[in-house]
């Protein structure tokens, strides 16, 4: 039980810091909605209804990487990583409420960009939200660990999509395809079992990563 | 290596359909396995390492995956070439290994990324190491991804089931997949050799200032 608390009290802690300081989630919003208007003019009028599921997953992996780049920006910055670390919980917990910190500032981001998407474009099904609520799940589990990795180089906001996007090949796959196959929930399991085996891997790897 | 170049150009029957281009089947193979192969090494070394904790395995982890990625490049232009010649394109999304490899390639030279990017020490090594499990974790997933990708990128897919192969095709492919598979090995310890040579030799300089 203690473990759950901690998870929720670091979680709790990075909303408060974005309500505060309201960084992140605003330019998240305005780099989806921006990002959904280039699509209109970046499609060709003949290429088929099914294209703009592709941009849409596009400009999905692109708000989570710009939400993720700023994750461990505000522990990098007054050294609160070193107190997390000395803190008297599991090291694991620290990811983990990251993690679920930032799917919440992806899933707001997405309470408006998916009406919009709608909105310009195509309609979306329930395997469609299914397929994007378990790539989100994905997303943030495995770009919490990356983020973690890229804050600690030279050159953290380039290492970051470096580092993300060939491991997120398999979350467009899933999501795409849940979006636009017949067939969507073959594409639900596929992103389910995507989701565990590299929840786990995060989950079990996290401390490596923090630890000198 | 001499002895399977030489089944693999003269001895071994051309292949009725393919003709001669068929023959770069003996180097593009065994240099995909042999990839795999050192990724995997460089995975296991990097387990080890975590959970050991011995640092001669960060370098070991590095060198192993040096080597796959050297072969895992080399795998994208004999398949390249391979593709020009028997489906007369240079690249093809319908080769699933292909872009399973063009995905890893991409994976591994973000892992060399990370390494340049973080300073000496052992939160390198380990961040390292963590990265190279999830390559391993990822060549099956991708390459489930891409299996299932096919499903709405490609609505045909036009398979290349050949005849099975034949003894001397199969002994060729054997001694060429051992060749290539000693070369990897040769060329791992040399560099291993070459890089621990130079973390001594830093190690002294050190001492000396």
């Amino acid at each position: 039980m203690t473990y759950l608390s901690d998870v929720a009290a670091l979680g709790r802690k990075d909303l408060r810091v974005e309500l505060r300081g309201r960084d992140t989630l605003p330019a998240m919003l305005l780099f989806v909605l921006s990002a959904l208007v280039v699509f209109h003019f970046a499609i060709p009028d003949d290429a088929g209804d099914t294209a703009a599921y592709g941009l849409l997953w596009v400009a999905i992996v692109f708000t989570a990487l710009l939400g993720l780049a700023r994750a461990w920006v505000p522990e990098q910055e007054h050294g609160v990583l070193e107190g997390l670390l000395l803190a008297p919980c599991d090291r694991s917990a620290i990811w983990l409420g990251k993690a679920l910190a930032t799917l919440a500032f992806l899933l707001a981001s997405q309470a408006v960009a998916l009406p919009a998407f709608v909105l310009f474009f195509e309609p979306l099904d329930m395997t469609a939200l299914a397929g994007v609520l378990l790539a989100d799940v994905g997303i943030c589990a495995v770009g919490s660990l990356m983020s973690a990795m890229a804050a600690a180089g030279r050159a953290r906001e380039l290492l970051l999509p470096l580092l993300f996007l060939p491991l997120a090949i398999p979350l467009i796959v899933g999501g795409v395809g849940s979006a636009v196959s017949p067939d969507g929930e073959r594409f639900l399991l596929f992103l389910l079992l995507y989701d565990a085996v590299f929840a786990v891997l995060s989950w079990a790897s996290f401390e490596y990563v923090v630890t000198e | 290596m001499g002895l399977a170049l030489v089944l693999a150009l003269i001895v071994v029957p051309e292949d009725g359909d393919q003709g001669i281009s068929q023959r770069i089947f003996y180097i593009h193979v065994p240099i995909a396995l042999t990839a795999y192969f050192c990724f995997g090494l460089g995975a296991l070394k990097a387990l080890l390492l975590l959970w050991r904790g011995d640092d001669r395995y960060d370098l070991e982890s590095y060198v192993a995956i040096h080597q796959g990625t050297i072969f895992g490049a080399l795998t994208l232009i004999t398949g390249a070439i391979w593709a020009k010649a028997s489906w007369n394109v240079w690249w093809t999304w319908d080769s699933n290994q292909l872009v399973l490899f063009l995905v890893l390639f991409l994976f591994y030279c973000a892992y060399f990324m990370l390494r340049f990017s973080l300073e000496d020490g052992p939160r390198r090594a380990r961040s390292s190491a963590v990265y190279a499990l999830f390559g391993v974790a990822l060549i099956p997933v991708s390459f489930l991804a891409i299996r299932l990708a096919e499903d709405f990128i490609h609505p045909t897919v036009f398979t290349r089931e050949g005849p099975q192969m034949t003894g001397s095709i199969f002994a060729t492919f054997l001694v060429s997949w051992a060749a290539v598979t000693l070369l990897a090995y040769v060329l791992y310890r040399v560099e291993l050799a070459g890089k621990r040579l130079d973390a001594d030799l830093r190690e002294l300089r050190e001492a000396l200032e």
